[in-house]
């Protein structure tokens, strides 16, 4: 069995973060990430991102990795970076158990874990919806930013929150035609800098809209849309057709939990996080012991708030571990006071009340 | 409105532009962030000390536009791709749009391109003056074009006939 003092799960913004200020403070720390590359969901964000210039704003997201990995290299004689390795489970006793490149299995008994693995995609049930062409938003990301493949020619994209709207113009920055972006919300729930951004390209955004029905033989045709009512009910008559090769879904992810509710962490379901997460304290520290989470785990929100939680669970990690820096306080106040800034607006409430529902005093 | 269609309104357009006269001057920044959002690098990037957005980041940026010399630094530097320069100082009939134009092909300097309104219909064909894509602005080049002043509050966009 493979020793390390504070195993990290996950390689994208918040697990690096926390790497960064765990490793700067003096522990010894193993990334363990299961694709062959670092970044997590930023390697497809080619577009410019929004915050204050502590979390990189205005930097493509594609560019913070290395910004990250740079950092991290300062303190290499504390961290050890292991790809292609996927955590499939995390036992009572604390060891953790991960199977590399599918053929390799070992265990690594940490001192403390730092668990980062972010969130996946919700789907949509519709008839037909397991025609090829009809993808997930990711999915459309990671052909189009990461392997430079077109996913299609023709787009309907479902869903017209942040992600609809970015995947939406780079389609079209691909130069794939976008037909229209649908919400079955009678709002765009996205910002609308990110609407007004694509609206002025012509797309036309439906709210309160969805899909009935994707048609097609081998794969997909047409889509079916209608209008909702303000119950997300169909509304008879309302039907409308599109001629398009790619269904795009973009409804929204939900915190990948398994491990922590393996581990036996209290999880609760709260709907302003999206889904169920863990039950933590202020140092993000859940209610097992020596077992932190950061990132779109505890609730899905942006990078900006996973890499500033990434920075206090590294560092509150490290300090239980005793390796409590000179400038502790003054970190943790700072990284306190920028999750504040990021939430203190309008969209940040949401958030808030969540949180309200999982912090323990 | 704006909620569901991300068209902002005439009204909200005309409350965030700056006044003929101040166009008139010279290059101005207008910023169409209409919506309080975490995210200041406007504020960060002004060296002239002309946006000002504050302790709380979520607050919507406002123009100084006695110190703003219309520079164009916070064009390509905001992510919502929100702001515009317009300049007023060079034509009696026309006046001169700076907007950030993150497509291939970009434009020529000279090329004739099809100005585009808030909901992507097309006003009317308008040149190209200038294209900027220095490596600091960091793949989000500029393209400066010039067009008549009837269509001053309502062109914000351009497309090139080259089009998918
Ligand atoms: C289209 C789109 C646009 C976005 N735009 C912005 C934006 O403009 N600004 C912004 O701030 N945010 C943006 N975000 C959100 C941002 O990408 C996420 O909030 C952020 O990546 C969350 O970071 P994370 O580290 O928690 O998770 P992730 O980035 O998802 O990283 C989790 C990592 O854990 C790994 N992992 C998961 N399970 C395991 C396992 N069992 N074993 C080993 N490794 C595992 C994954 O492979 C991944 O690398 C956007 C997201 C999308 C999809």
């Amino acid at each position: 069995m493979k020793q390390a003092e504070l195993v990290i799960i996950g390689g994208g913004p918040a697990g690096l973060c926390a790497a960064v200020s765990a490793a700067s403070s003096g522990a010894k720390v193993l990334i363990l990430e299961r694709n062959n590359a670092l970044g997590g969901q930023l390697v497809k964000q080619t577009h410019m991102f929004f915050g204050s210039e502590k979390q990189y704003a205005s930097t493509r997201g594609i560019d913070i990795p290395n910004i990250l990995l740079n950092e991290l290299d300062k303190y290499k004689e504390n961290v050890e970076i292991m790809t292609d390795c996927t955590i499939v489970g995390m036992f009572e006793d604390g060891v953790i158990t991960v199977i590399h490149k599918e053929d390799k299995y070992f265990k690594v008994k940490p001192e403390a874990v730092v668990v980062a693995t972010g969130a996946f995609e919700k789907s949509l049930v519709f008839p037909n919806n397991d025609l090829p062409g009809i993808y997930g938003a990711g999915a459309v990301q990671t052909l189009m930013n990461v392997h430079g493949v077109k996913p299609g020619d023709r787009v309907l994209m479902v869903g017209a929150g942040n992600i609809g709207l970015i995947v939406s113009y780079q389609l079209m920055q691909a130069g794939v035609k976008v037909v229209g972006i649908l919400d079955a919300a009678p709002q765009i729930g996205g910002y609308l800098v990110h609407a007004s951004k694509v609206r002025r390209m012509g797309v036309p955004i439906l709210t309160s809209h969805t899909v009935k029905e994707a048609i097609g033989t081998d794969c997909i045709e047409k889509a079916i849309v209608c209008e909702v009512d303000n119950k997300f009910q169909p509304i008879p008559g309302t039907e409308q057709e599109f001629d398009v090769d790619v269904l795009c879904i973009s409804v929204g992810l939900t915190p990948l939990n398994e491990l922590l509710a393996m581990r036996g962490c209290e999880m609760k379901f709260v709907p302003q996080l999206s889904g169920s997460v863990p039950v933590r304290n202020e140092n993000y520290e859940t209610t097992v012991e020596n077992v932190f989470a950061a990132g779109d785990i505890t609730g899905v929100e942006e990078a900006s708030a996973a890499m500033v939680e990434g920075y206090l669970a590294g560092l509150c990690a490290a300090a239980k571990l005793g390796h409590k820096s000179d400038d502790f306080e003054e970190k943790k106040a700072d990284y306190i006071k920028q999750l504040d800034s990021l939430r203190a607006g309008p969209v940040g409430e949401k958030i808030l009340s969540g949180i309200e529902q999982i912090l323990v005093k | 409105m704006f909620e569901k269609t991300g068209v902002p309104s005439k009204e909200m357009v005309r409350e965030i532009f700056p006044s003929i006269d101040r166009i008139n001057k010279g290059p101005v920044a207008v910023i169409e962030c209409y919506k309080e959002i975490p995210c200041n690098p406007c504020q960060t990037a002004c060296k002239y000390d002309a946006i000002h957005v504050g302790e709380d980041i979520n607050h919507r940026p406002e123009v100084n536009r006695d110190n703003c010399i219309g520079c164009a630094i916070c064009l390509s530097k905001c992510p919502g791709l929100a702001i515009m320069i317009v300049d007023g100082s060079k034509s009696e009939e026309t006046v001169q749009i700076r907007i950030p134009f993150e497509f291939y092909p970009l434009p020529k300097e000279g090329d004739t391109v099809k100005a585009l309104d808030r909901e992507g219909n097309v006003l009317t064909d308008v040149k190209v003056v200038k294209v900027l894509n220095p490596k600091s602005f960091d793949r989000t080049p500029l393209v400066t074009f010039e067009i008549d002043r009837e269509y001053l509050y309502d062109v914000r966009n351009i497309r090139l006939e080259v089009q998918p």
